[in-house]
């Protein structure tokens, strides 16, 4: 029963979100910090998490592969893999865990200390001037840091396959080119804009319905992560279902 | 009565519960334009959510409220919105945006507004520090200062937009002896110098004598008494006398 509500509620916060991100004023300002913060601040992470994902998957695809004799075809999954499911995934994970948790801690540190109450005292209103601006970074950093993640972990396949496996470099990247079509790359972008979403609303949620002091900005960091975490793995599934 | 225009705020069998808890069970209140009024009531009286609701930061289950005549519970958030302009507000703890410099903390809403541009936010933000006695602080963060000075950043913040009706919440907890002096000697000051009306709720009788022109205690989640600070201070009620003198012994602790 309580699950349900909190759905309920999320899905209204989501809908004010979108209600209010075309009405004036802009926070330019704000956006652009957040996009920083969710974008370039994640970059590391997300570039080490794609080029590690991309070599073992190299690894194991020829493993299995070897035995019958299908070796070539690893470039191909790799690319697969990555662009169409690890990509989006990965990506939306860590950025739930990198940043979905300093949301939440950070608006909900700002709830308890009646921060929030402060900004409608001054004739702002907390939705449009702090929930917007990281919902519209989280939705436009995320498909950017997954193109990063696409190509870093299809780089590290390859890099695995040529100077580990042996195979031959012009074959792997025939193979990759061949096989990938555009649709893989873009059915990952519009996973991580769903995912960029999830983590933002989610998060921000958890972050303005904090309660009680200390205890309970930790406790929303955590419901935060874990809840992104786990719609963005559900929902990867259905919007799988809907798009193939 | 709706128009009464010689009434600045006018509660009105006001009702809000938590769950199981009916924290305002019928509170009316007037304040006249002008006047400094002080509720004094017992930690967890419903203090707090009775200044909460008249800024439209909770919405009472029952009752009315009156703002220049204007019923402002049933508003929506966009005419609320409009209406909290007319209001300035200093929290407990300040509520300083720990993100932002102090100036970028004062002037806050004068650049959410747009019309100014920044050099101009920043001459008013000093221009109101200097009123609550703050200089050269303008680049420095929140976290660097101590808890008076935030609660001063506060009132110069909750001032920047000049108000018609300023609100306080415990002006003096958590603040040492002289400077909670300071901090009441600037609401006094701020109703000479602004005009403004304002209403402070707190539990330190000292501070209520000082700034009050009249005093409305809340207890058990009604206004049982408003009178001038003489009225009160001479009240009949036990309940009144015990709490203004701070008595652990007699009606209120019996209940």
């Amino acid at each position: 029963m309580r699950f349900v509500e909190e759905a309920g509620r999320i899905m209204i916060l989501f809908v004010q979100t979108l209600g209010w991100i075309f009405r004036p004023p802009m926070q330019g300002r704000e956006i652009l910090k957040q996009m920083e913060e969710v974008g370039v601040r994640s970059f590391p992470v997300v570039i080490i998490t794609a080029a590690f994902t991309g070599m073992v998957l190299a690894l194991q695809s020829f493993t299995g592969f070897k035995r019958f004799n299908a070796e070539s075809m690893v470039g191909t999954v790799v690319a697969l893999s990555i662009t169409r499911e690890l990509g989006p995934v990965l990506t939306g994970l860590m950025v739930s865990g990198r940043v979905g948790s300093a949301m939440a801690a950070e608006l909900g540190t700002m709830r308890v200390t009646e921060q929030i109450d402060a900004l409608y005292t001054l004739a702002t209103n907390p939705i449009k001037y702090l929930i917007v601006p990281r919902f519209l970074a989280a939705m436009i950093m995320l498909p950017i840091l997954v193109i990063f993640a696409d190509v870093i972990g299809m780089l590290g396949g390859y890099l695995v396959s040529v100077q580990i496996l042996g195979t031959n470099p012009t074959l792997y990247i025939r193979r990759t080119w061949d096989f990938l079509e555009f649709s893989d790359l873009y059915s990952g972008l519009l996973k991580a804009v769903c995912f960029g979403m999830i983590v933002a609303t989610i998060s921000c949620y958890q972050g303005f319905s904090t309660q009680g002091g200390a205890e309970g900005v930790g406790r929303a960091t955590t419901k935060a992560v874990v809840i992104s975490s786990l719609t963005i793995l559900i929902s990867n599934y259905f919007i799988t279902v809907i798009l193939f | 009565m709706e128009r009464d225009s010689t009434i600045k705020i006018r509660v009105v069998n006001l009702h809000k519960s938590f769950k199981a808890n009916h924290v305002l069970r019928g509170v009316h209140l007037e304040v006249e334009p002008g006047e400094s009024m002080v509720v004094i009531g017992g930690s967890g009286s419903g203090k707090t959510v009775l200044i909460k609701c008249i800024i439209g930061l909770i919405r009472p289950d029952e009752g009315q409220i009156y703002v220049d005549g204007l019923e402002i519970t049933s508003l929506n958030e966009q005419k609320m919105n409009e209406v909290r302009k007319k209001f300035g507000m200093l929290f407990q703890g300040g509520a300083l945006f720990d993100s932002m410099r102090i100036w970028e903390n004062v002037g806050f809403g004068l650049r959410q507004q747009n019309r100014l541009n920044e050099e101009e936010v920043k001459r008013i933000a000093s221009e109101k520090l200097r009123l609550v006695g703050l200089k050269n602080i303008e680049d420095l963060m929140p976290a660097e200062l101590s808890g008076g000075m935030k609660k001063r950043v506060s009132l110069a913040r909750a001032i920047a937009m000049e108000p018609e009706i300023l609100l306080y919440d415990e002006p003096t907890t958590g603040i040492d002896p002289i400077m909670a002096d300071a901090i009441n000697s600037l609401i006094v000051q701020m109703r000479e110098k602004l005009n403004v009306t304002s209403i402070a709720i707190t539990h330190d009788m000292k501070s209520a004598y000082k700034i009050a022109d009249r005093i409305a205690m809340l207890f058990q989640g009604k206004i049982i008494e408003v009178g001038t600070t003489e009225e009160i201070k001479n009240s009949p009620n036990p309940i009144v006398q015990q709490f203004i003198q701070g008595k652990s012994e007699g009606p209120v602790t019996q209940l």
